[in-house]
């Protein structure tokens, strides 16, 4: 994925960040009716909102992000399709400069890399607590 | 010729109705010589999922921001923005926005330090567009480059630095940001330093009005009673006030900018973009924290 961003122009950088935001899977019936299993993600402006299943062998990543803020859920996207049926300790080992490495800092606000810090951090530690507690 | 103004009843109340146009009158509008829009978002992505027909995008952050020094573009670069847009010196420019306006705001401030005669804002922004089910495009404007000229970026009347600041204690200053940034209770990313401020609180005797106070619910601006009484009854505002207003990196206050100049007429209102991220972070320079203003610092 990260040679995809890096190889094309910036223009097309963000075309790809926006086709990972159309792409972000809808929640699954049976969390979509229990948002207070979600964690927002405070870093995120937008109401981000966050859900790991873990078990010995994978993690699953349910995430939320509106509409309208396609970069936000382009970003939800992009960590849902890597972390998404991982073993746990890859997604604790998984590579937090891979955000930066994506080549998009020049082009997205500050903030929103904050914000995909902010998922990705919060993602590690519902995993790192859920595996304490198997 | 500056393009003809909208006659709308409902901006007759604001001190200068014509820095507004409503969306019905956007969409009459659309496509005529003369007639620029502009949308400017917060997400940059959003106009790539449909726009108003016809309308351009502006970054606020790869194309009004310096590249390397914080600080906005300079007239050389403003031009070959603008020339490439296919805008005109005297062209009308309609700007919109996702979030209530706030960075179509934004946008309108940087574009008056460059003294653009005739910007207006679309009331109630993106948002209302949308949600009166108006046409949306995905399809991206040629318009024809223009020889927009080199224009001296004047920062003395519209904007405030860290010294005017400094000047200023004892004139009203405003704060528009959340109660929590204001107070200093919400805590920083000790991660990502550069994001943030090493302080939390907010500038001595600084009233707390957050920005969105001056929206509806559908991101319109609220009734001119409504903006006196949060402005000039809560915050003692008024003609004679000499007025900074100051956020986190100088957006939201661009907000509470237009508002206070535009819809209240408040002739001196300057917007402080280094804000909180240069003032929390500078050496040896007061800070407020908790809920109340606080007084005057001695000896500055």
């Amino acid at each position: 994925m990260i040679a995809a961003f890096k190889e094309v122009p910036d223009s097309a950088k963000l075309e790809l960040l926006l086709e990972y935001a159309d792409a972000l899977p809808e929640l699954p019936e049976r969390y979509s009716t229990q948002p207070e299993l979600f964690e927002r993600v405070e870093e995120c402006q937008s109401p981000v909102f966050l859900f790991t299943e873990v078990s010995k062998e994978k993690v699953l990543v349910f995430l939320t992000a509106p509409v309208e803020a396609p970069t936000t859920r382009g970003f939800a996207s992009i960590l849902q399709v890597s972390l998404d049926g991982q073993s746990p300790e890859r997604v604790l080992q998984f590579d937090d400069t891979f955000i930066e490495n994506l080549g998009v800092t020049a082009l997205v606000s500050p903030l929103r890399i904050r914000g995909m810090h902010g998922m990705l951090n919060r993602i590690k530690r519902q995993v790192r607590e859920k595996v304490n507690a198997l | 010729m500056p393009y003809p103004k909208e006659n709308n009843s409902d901006f007759q109340q604001y001190a200068h109705p014509e820095a507004l146009v409503s969306t019905e009158w956007v969409d009459q509008n659309k496509g005529s010589a003369g007639l620029v829009i502009i949308e400017c978002d917060e997400d940059i992505l959003l106009y790539s999922t449909g726009h108003i027909p016809g309308a351009i995008k502006l970054d606020w952050h790869t194309e009004l921001n310096d590249p390397v020094t914080r600080d906005y573009i300079q007239g050389q670069e403003l031009a070959t923005l603008l020339s490439s847009k296919g805008v005109s010196r005297d062209d009308t420019l309609v700007i919109y926005g996702d979030k209530s306006n706030w960075w179509a705001t934004y946008a309108f401030w940087v574009l008056k330090l460059f003294g653009h005669e005739d910007i207006r804002i679309m009331d109630g922004g993106r948002a209302k567009w949308v949600a009166e089910g108006r046409e949306l495009s995905k399809d991206v404007p040629n318009r024809e480059a223009t020889n927009y000229p080199v224009v001296i970026r004047d920062d003395s009347t519209l904007r405030a630095f860290k010294e005017d600041v400094f000047e200023h204690f004892g004139k009203p200053l405003i704060d528009v940001r959340s109660p929590q940034e204001y107070s200093g209770e919400r805590t920083h990313m000790p991660d990502y330093p550069d994001e943030g401020a090493l302080r939390g609180g907010h500038i001595p005797t600084a009233a707390s009005v957050p920005w969105a106070k001056a929206v509806r619910e559908d991101q319109t601006f609220k009734s001119l009673a409504d903006l006196n009484q949060i402005y000039r009854v809560e915050a003692g505002i008024d003609e004679h006030s000499d007025v900074i207003a100051y956020c986190r990196i100088g957006e939201r206050s661009s907000h509470t900018w237009f508002v206070l100049k535009y819809l209240l007429g408040i002739p001196r209102v300057r917007n402080y973009d280094g804000s909180w991220t240069e003032w929390g972070s500078a050496v040896r320079v007061p800070i407020t924290k908790g809920s109340e203003p606080g007084s005057v610092p001695v000896g500055v």
